[in-house]
């Protein structure tokens, strides 16, 4: 049915979509990056196990479909008894799809660290997770910025997805208000701008830390 | 005197290849001992073996007291007194000089906050840095972030040095200043084993020279028998260089 026009209660629900969206991502990021720098320990740790065990891992995740995750988590589970609400259904897809991701990207970065920073590390007596917190990861994380937020950008767009298990995201939120207005256009218009407006902050962000980081390393002390 | 690093018939393979076939020395207390030989002799691999920065296949191998060839080796108290230079500095780029110096001594020793800078300080004017304190190594020439890399080490107060090649990828000019830190710090009565290619400092710094030659020790004597060759391996070496 076509159900008149655009009203400014139509664009609240959208920005209420927005923040959900927001929420979400912000949840696959949190709990993802955690989960994430794990999956990075554990592939660049020495026990073998643990890196073949992260290998698989992060190659099955790698492998299949975000959408698939989300179906086996929110219906998979719902079979065995195991009820989530959409929100933490969709989370928890998000965290273990995000951990394979930002632990690869993160190990790649460790790993293009010098190993000889390791051994001088290693000639002063210092642990392995000292050489770690103080020596590689700051500078992994100068590498590791842009894809790192690059990666977030997928990831909010990715939130979308999360619509199929009833979750009212940006996404979902466009479609219900389309479903009534039938004004497709500027509807989901309106969506791809809002998501352009979260998007577009993170990738200018990354930039300009990009370049501040590689500015605080020449400057004199 | 007792000697503070015992090498007895060390033998070190690298999968099929073995690099070092029976390799025996002993560094006394106060001695400084040039390591020479052509590339791929293993002087390197003798050297990291002392650190335990690789495993020895067998042979008996003793440093400061710890038996490096055991299994229950604690290898934080090995490093502790063992310190090492390489010929590519490895100096951490993302922090002060002051910060790579004190790093190791805050956080193995408990240095405190307050203390790290003098102490920092006190490693600096050991190579004649001091004025680089606040420095970030990149702005830092060759010889000058060797002779930081050499601070960093001297911080940890180690009682045998180890330096490998430290000269190599410095101009002439910057070599002069390194090896003066260095021979500062022998006459200063460090142990030191030094691999090195600069003749004349094995000949005027150091007590004991050791030639090795395809994973052996083939000659060795006072920096004297750098003048006076016994086998013609050595006589080849020096006249032919590298
Ligand atoms: N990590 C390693 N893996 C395999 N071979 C190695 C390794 N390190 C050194 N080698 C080999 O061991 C031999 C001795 O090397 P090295 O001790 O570095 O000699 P030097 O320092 O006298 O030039 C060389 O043939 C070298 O190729
Ligand atoms: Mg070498």
């Amino acid at each position: 049915m076509m159900g008149g026009a655009f009203t400014f209660n139509h664009f609240v629900y959208l920005l209420q979509g927005m923040m959900w969206t927001v929420v979400l991502s912000a949840l696959a990021f949190v709990l993802g990056g955690v989960a994430g720098f794990g999956v990075m320990l554990m592939r660049t740790a020495r026990t073998r196990l643990l890196r073949q065990i992260s290998f698989v891992f992060v190659q099955l995740v790698q492998g299949t479909p975000l959408l698939i995750l989300l179906f086996v988590v929110y219906f998979g589970l719902g079979v065995v008894g195991i009820e989530l609400p959409p929100l933490l259904a969709a989370g928890v897809s998000l965290m273990v799809y995000s951990s394979a991701f930002l632990g690869e990207i993160w190990r790649g970065c460790v790993e293009s660290v010098p190993r000889t920073q390791w051994e001088a590390s290693e000639c002063l007596a210092l642990t392995r997770w000292q050489t770690l917190v103080d020596v590689i990861l700051p500078q992994a994380a100068r590498i590791a910025t842009p894809p790192t937020v690059g990666f977030l950008v997928q990831v909010m767009k990715s939130t979308s997805l999360a619509s199929v298990v009833g979750f009212v995201e940006l996404t979902r939120a466009a479609q219900v208000v389309n479903n009534s207005l039938f004004t497709p256009f500027l509807v989901f218009g309106i969506a791809g701008v809002l998501y352009f407006a979260l998007c577009y902050p993170l990738s200018r962000w990354s930039r300009s830390l990009e370049r501040k980081l590689n500015v605080g390393r020449r400057q004199a002390a | 005197m007792s000697a503070v690093v015992k090498l007895h018939d060390i033998h070190k393979s690298f999968g099929s290849v073995e690099v070092l076939k029976g390799v025996s020395f002993e560094i006394e207390k106060g001695e400084v001992v040039a390591i020479i030989g052509r590339s791929g002799s293993g002087k390197s691999t003798a050297l990291r073996c002392i650190n335990r920065l690789e495993t020895i296949q067998s042979g008996t191998l003793e440093v400061c007291g710890h038996r490096v060839d055991d299994q229950s080796l604690d290898l934080r108290a090995l490093r502790q007194d063992v310190g090492m230079v390489f010929q590519s500095y490895n100096l951490f780029p993302h922090l002060t000089v002051e910060q790579n110096i004190t790093l190791a001594p805050r956080r193995v020793k408990g240095v405190p906050n307050r203390e790290a800078r003098a102490l920092a300080l006190e490693s600096l004017q050991r190579v004649g840095l001091a004025e680089k304190i606040d420095a970030y190594p990149e702005q830092l020439s060759g010889g000058q972030q060797q002779r930081v890399a050499i601070a960093r080490s001297l911080a940890m107060q180690p009682k045998v040095m180890l330096f490998d090649e430290v000269t190599s990828a410095l101009d002439p000019q910057l070599t002069g200043e390194v090896l003066r830190v260095m021979e500062t710090l022998a006459r200063g009565g460090m142990t030191m084993a030094v691999v090195t290619h600069e003749m004349a400092f094995a000949r005027r710094v150091a007590n004991r020279v050791i030639f090795m030659h395809q994973g052996k020790v083939w000659e060795t004597g006072p920096g004297d028998m750098l003048a006076d060759p016994k086998t013609a391996e050595l006589r080849d070496f020096i006249s032919n260089g590298l």
